[in-house]
């Protein structure tokens, strides 16, 4: 005696937001069922398991019908098959695209193609997450990026107006199809310490700072590509380093600015042309993809690493990047101003980000 | 050419891919009415076509207009083959044929196809120029207005009650024609599809052409449902009440809609029922003309036998009905039967009880589709039964009535039952008039019937509102409380469920058997019924609906009610257990630990219910017979005492109602039944009946829902007793699931649960329910319960958040309710509210716009794809609710009233991997608008209640 057909349907959809997270983790009814019976849903309305399955599987087929549109979420709001309260599509949508961000710091600066989808089994393993989850997770960042890949006008938006996210959300989106863009190393060993947010962070620093639609805001902008001619420009920046004489008066004055008040003094001084020769040639390098790519690492491992090889706190590598930064504009004879705050605001802020202490 | 039509085909969206390689479609869209099609250009490469067209205009006849819906087909273009189906759309041009109704029907429809489902939505315009000519006008029967709803429409008042009007049409059912065979499932479907639609489109004009010949206006309580009988056919009929409505203007809409208000006649004016008709009209029928309310069964076997034959003649010749009934008509004959459920104060004089009938019938080949006479003769004897049985009550009326059948294979069980009722005769005439007293009366509580020649053994007292008239003990009807009931507490649902097993077979034997059984389960259910209302001490059944479905091997019987305690009926009496064997002294333990359960329940059930009858009254004033002795009294007499009147022994008179013999190992079952109904958790409460007694706040708050469930029975070696527990087990269990889903939503109350069952083939048993929710606070326990067995059940329900006195929008309950007009495309879709009621809580319908019944079937071949059986249906029902709220929406509205699923037919061929499904639905298209906080309760309910709101006096 078994059941055959089990179904509940309202004239509004009803939904169980706590379901839904079950369904999005990707759980089978039978796991969702016992999550919920440990979490004490018995104990509500009298219930039994049999009533709790039933309501599962119930929601679970919801979700799945729902699915579909919510690959496209636009057509929610439109669709007449559904009768979902404006707040509730909102919760959807929003917990949809949802991702946990263990699972997209593994896939960051990936390329989000087929290859990459058949390594979901590892990801799956290694973070834990359910391999149903990891799927769909890669396929909403697939999906992102694809509609806004092409797309003009600020990247952010783009992804708000299609896929109707919540702005935090949005932001992570736009940092993950930026790092998809671009391809960014961020699977190095000597990465590995850096969080989804840290990249995120960094980022979002870019997208504003170092693209096109960063300088002038007019329709015609692409956000997610960095700005050509910025890039190329920042060859000029090599004079920083190349002018002994500036070199040097740029270390006296970053000297001047900092004696006394950090503790690392000793080693700054010593390691001065080295630390300002690191970042330096970073900005040179970077008209080439494959120096863009290897910013972060590059970052790590010339600037990052040697700092806390020698124990600089967060605090004192603040006060040296400020003061590293204003010095140059006390250079008499260097002309790259603007360049220079454009590439320094950005670097100091990811360095910022990236160093853990 | 008394009607122009016009289409206009706007755009399309979301359509599907229908090439593949581009992954675009090149649609365009046929048009047809009648014989007449027109096409739109093709609109190349897009799934968001902007066609644009012109208008289509169709010269047709009005007769057309009404059977004829307007057919539009969604096509892809193929330059080298054949151009594909995308899906289609039908509307029913009806409510733009009423100039009360709607003016266009303008919106986004879904394409839908009976093999994919929805594909996309299509904007389109419709309006009609009628001619006005009022000759023309007559010969059709444009302008008579459909009601679902059961009671007289908000915004109307009635001008005058004409009485009942049926059709029925017959036809081939495509799907067993021979032609079927060769064409596609998808041509089969879609001329069933379109055939039903014709059918009801020609019975509704029909009906509307009796109306009109009867002087009236409209069809209020329209109950139209299809009868599938396979090889024999296509049945679709449809029963209502004819009446005159006026429409109220709008200044006039917050008063008292229903009816006038003229000045109240002095009591004197036409001669009242009140007193003259019981004396001067002792029924002339021998009490053996069964129909009590104890027993409804009883009248089944008498007139079955009869029946089973083909040719079998009318088991009662039709008298002219009772002469005091005052109608001037000569229309006698199709007077006293109502199918509304809920009426203007005053309009009940009295209620004498449940009258139904039931009768077996053979299914044989319909010869000649013009020719309906043989379904025509049942239905007429049916009715003729029902008529007799109301005059055996004392009644001249049947209020509350329905017509259902049952169909396996060959045998269809024709039911019908009502409530006999006296009715006011001043509704009857013209110029029909306010009755003043709305206030509490207890008038139609009063017995109809002779008290010292009564129909049935009934304990009689004096009313306990009055003190002058006497009232039965308990009273079981098929109405909705009236407005002027004065109940103590809150009511309840009370349901019995009976499954009894029957041997297979063939033809008459199998009739014979059916009908042989049917007394029996009537009693059972009936019995069931009685003990569960004493158990939670109520006096009164509201809305009872006793459903029997046939099946190969087995019968089920599932009988739903609200019970109540009606303040001007006697206080029930307790259970008493009663053991044979005495000497045996565990088994008297036993019996005592029983009998203590149950009065602990009752005892119990009375805190829950909050039923405090004021008891020392009863003792002043002295009622005859004193209830605590009555069931002692009772309780000594129940061994052999029979009554005097043999015929009524399968009856009993009510003395099982009070003791139960445990010997009797049914009677254990009963027990067990009673004792493990699980209990209602906290917070919810529920009702088969529109409105909840005993509780008023309602929210404007509301959800409706449908569930069906199938079960398998494993094998069919079960015994009656099994079966009872495994279906008992199975409602049980859905109403478990139910509460449990809607935890979030309490306090709630489940209205209008409507529970459907069948059985559908050999072991598979369904069941299907219509709920609906309300408000306030209730404690209880609950026992866990399996279900095994295949069940089918869905229902509608409302939600109520609790509030003091309804503000706009209570607690933040965002169930989203705009009371948006119809919106032109690209803007949000509407929100569309569908209730089983015939009203919405805490909004005022302002305009209604015509009928919507629609028929849909669905077909897969593909069901594991598509999500199994349940996946299936979950989104075909889905699909439906989409494409009934789109048409609401576009004929302006924003809600649908009086909403029913009548059909939902489930068969699958899983080795096939197949599946099919029939839903039939309708309703009300309303527009409604929220009240504001004085206004916010309907008048219906604060009609009802007492001093406290005033609301009555003044809206």
């Amino acid at each position: 005696m078994s059941m055959e057909l089990d179904v509940f349907v309202g004239n509004t959809t009803i939904m169980d937001m706590e379901v839904y997270q079950l369904w999005l983790d990707g759980l089978t009814v039978s796991d969702a069922v016992k999550v919920r019976m440990d979490e004490g849903a018995l104990l509500e309305c009298e219930a039994n398991a049999e009533v709790l399955t039933s309501d599962t599987m119930d929601q679970f087929r919801t979700f799945q019908m729902c699915e579909r549109l919510l690959h496209s979420p636009t057509k929610l709001g439109s669709q007449l098959l559904y009768q979902i309260p404006a707040q509730n599509q909102r919760i959807l949508i929003e917990r949809y695209y949802e991702f946990d961000s263990v699972f997209a710091r593994e896939v960051l600066g990936k390329k989000l193609s087929k290859g990459t989808k058949k390594d979901l089994d590892d990801i799956s393993c290694k973070t834990g997450i359910t391999l149903k989850s990891c799927r769909r997770q890669f396929d909403n960042f697939k999906r992102v990026f694809k509609v806004v890949e092409e797309l003009k006008g600020p990247l952010v938006e783009n992804i708000q107006r299609h896929f109707l996210l919540s702005d935090t959300l949005a932001r992570d989106y736009a940092a993950i199809v930026f790092f998809a863009n671009s391809r960014f190393e961020t699977g190095k060993r000597k990465l590995q310490y850096l969080s989804f947010q840290d990249f995120a962070f960094c980022a979002g620093q870019l997208i504003s700072y170092w693209t096109v639609g960063a300088v002038d805001s007019m329709m015609e902008d692409m956000d997610v590509d960095l700005e050509k001619e910025f890039l190329h420009e920042l060859k000029d920046l090599k004079v920083l380093v190349n002018d002994k004489d500036m070199m040097d008066q740029h270390k006296i004055l970053v000297c001047a600015a900092l004696r006394g008040k950090i503790k690392v003094y000793k080693l700054m001084e010593v390691n001065f042309k080295n630390l300002s020769r690191a970042l330096i040639n970073l900005a040179s390098k970077l008209t080439h993809t494959k120096d863009v790519r290897d910013l972060f690492i590059d970052l790590v491992e010339k600037f990052i690493e040697p700092c806390r090889y020698d124990r600089w706190t967060v605090a004192e590598i603040t006060l040296f990047l400020t003061h590293y930064t204003n010095a140059a504009h006390c250079l008499g004879t260097f002309r790259y101003q603007m360049i220079w705050d454009r590439y320094m605001g950005v670097i100091k802020s990811c360095i910022l980000q990236m160093y853990h202490e | 050419m008394p009607g122009k039509l016009k289409a206009k085909i706007v755009a399309g969206r979301h359509l599907p891919v229908m090439d593949r390689a581009s992954d675009l479609t090149d649609a365009f869209v046929e048009v047809k009415f009648g014989n007449t099609t027109f096409k739109t250009d093709v609109f190349p490469k897009s799934l968001n076509p902007q066609w644009n067209s012109e208008w289509f205009k169709f010269e047709v006849d009005d007769e057309d207009l009404q059977d004829e819906p307007l057919q539009i087909t969604v096509l892809d273009h193929d330059t080298y083959s054949a151009n594909d189906a995308i899906g289609k759309v039908y509307i029913d041009i009806d409510p733009l044929l009423s100039c009360e109704a709607a003016t266009v029907i303008s919106g986004w429809f879904p394409i839908y196809d009976t093999i994919h489902g929805i594909r996309g939505e299509i904007n389109v315009l419709v309006k009609v120029d009628l001619f006005n000519d009022l000759n023309r006008f007559r010969q059709s029967s444009c302008g008579v207005k459909f009601f679902c709803t059961t009671s007289i429409p908000r915004c109307y008042r009635v001008a005058l009650v004409h009485g009942f009007v049926e059709e029925l049409v017959v036809n081939e059912d495509p799907e067993y024609q021979w032609i079927d065979r060769i064409r596609t499932p998808r041509a089969s479907n879609e001329a069933r599809q379109r055939l039903i639609s014709l059918m009801s489109g020609e019975l509704q004009r029909k009906i509307g052409l009796k109306v009109l010949e009867m002087g009236g206006n409209a069809v209020v309580g329209y109950l139209q449902c299809f009868d599938l009988e396979g090889e024999s056919g296509l049945v679709v009929r449809a029963i209502g009440t004819a009446c005159t409505l006026d429409k109220l203007s709008p200044g006039t809409d917050s008063k008292e809609p229903v009816f006038s208000e003229d000045p109240p006649h002095p009591l004197s004016g036409p001669p009242t029922p009140l007193r003259t008709l019981p004396s001067s009209s002792p029924p002339p029928f021998s009490p053996s003309k069964p129909c009590s309310r104890q027993s409804s069964s009883s009248d089944t076997d008498l007139s079955l036998t009869p029946r089973i034959g083909k040719t079998s003649p009318p088991s009662s010749p039709s008298p002219p009905l009772s002469a005091p009934f005052l109608i001037p008509s000569q229309k006698l004959t199709e007077f006293p039967i109502f199918t509304l459920t809920c009426f203007p104060p005053g309009f009940l004089v009295h209620v004498g009880g449940v009258v139904s009938t039931r009768s077996v019938k053979l299914l044989d080949r319909i010869h000649n589709p013009d020719e309906p006479e043989t379904r025509d003769a049942w239905w007429e004897e049916i009715r003729q039964e029902i008529k007799s049985h109301a005059k055996a009550l004392g009644c001249h009326a049947v209020v509350g009535y329905s017509e259902s059948t049952s169909i396996c294979e060959e045998v269809c069980i024709l039911s019908a039952s009502g409530t006999a009722a006296m009715l006011n005769p001043r509704f009857m005439r013209e110029g029909c008039l306010d009755t003043g007293g709305s206030d509490h009366s207890c008038g139609f509580v009063h017995i109809p019937y002779d008290e010292f020649n009564m129909p049935f053994p009934a304990q009689l007292t004096y009313c306990y509102h009055c003190r002058r008239q006497k009232v039965p003990d308990v009273l079981f009807t098929t109405i909705d409380l009236p407005a002027e009931a004065e109940v103590t507490g809150k009511g309840c649902l009370i349901q019995a469920r009976l499954c009894r097993t029957k041997k297979k077979a063939q033809g008459e034997v199998n009739a014979t058997s059916i009908s042989n059984l049917l007394p029996f389960m009537e009693y059972e259910l009936h019995t069931q019924l009685m003990n569960k209302l004493k158990l939670r001490s109520m006096n009164a059944l509201f809305g009872l609906r006793i459903q029997i479905s046939v099946g190969e091997n087995m019968l089920l019987g599932l009988a739903s009610a609200t019970g109540v305690y009606l303040s001007a009926l006697p206080a029930p009496g307790g259970i008493q257990i009663a053991g044979k064997t005495p000497s045996d002294l565990s088994y008297d333990q036993h019996i005592s630990t029983m009998q203590k359960r149950i009065d602990d329940t009752i005892a119990k059930n009375k805190e829950l219910y909050n039923i405090h009858p004021p008891e020392c009254i009863e003792e002043v004033v002295g009622s005859p017979i004193p209830d605590r002795q009555r069931s002692s009294r009772l309780f000594r007499s129940t061994s052999e005492s029979s009554d005097e009147l043999s015929e009524l022994d399968l009856s009993h008179g009510k003395k099982d109602a009070f003791v139960l013999e445990i010997d009797d190992t049914d009677a254990v079952e009963d027990i067990q039944s009673l004792l493990t109904d699980a209990p209602i958790p906290a917070g919810f409460y529920s009702c088969n009946t529109e409105v909840m007694p005993g509780i008023y706040n309602w929210t404007s708050g509301l959800q409706m829902f449908t569930s069906v469930r199938v079960y398998r029975l494993s094998n069919a070696n079960l015994t009656n007793q099994g079966l009872n527990k495994i279906f008992t087990d199975l409602c049980e269990n859905l109403l478990k699931s139910l509460y449990f889903k809607l935890r979030s939503m309490i306090p709630c109350c489940l209205c209008h649960l409507n529970f459907t069952v069948a059985v559908p083939e050999e072991e598979l048993i369904q069941v299907r329910g219509h709920t609906y929710l309300k408000i306030e606070l209730c404690v209880f326990v609950c026992f866990p319960g399996s279900g095994e067995n295949e069940e089918q059940l869905q229902f509608s329900m409302e939600l109520f958040s609790s509030s003091e006195r309804c503000s706009p929008l209570p607690e933040g309950r965002s169930r989203s309710l705009r009371s948006t007009r119809s919106l032109p495309c690209g803007a949000p879709v509407t929100v569309v509210k569908m209730t089983p009621l015939s009203f919405l809580p805490g909004t005022r319908i302002v305009k209604y716009l015509g009928i919507i019944n629609m028929f849909f079937i669905r077909e897969t071949t593909s069901l594991r794809e598509e999500g199994g059986v349940s996946g299936f249906l979950h989104s075909f029902i889905a699909e439906v609710f989409a494409m009934v709220r789109a048409h609401v929406a576009a004929l302006g509205g924003n809600a649908l009233v009086s909403y029913s699923m009548k059909e939902c037919v489930f068969m699958e061929n899983p080795n096939k991997n197949q599946a099919q499904c029939l839903i039939n639905v309708s309703g009300d298209a309303v527009i409604f608008i929220r009240e504001s906080d004085q206004e916010a309760i309907p008048p219906l309910l604060s009609s009802r209640q007492t001093s406290s709101t005033g609301a009555d006096g003044t809206t």
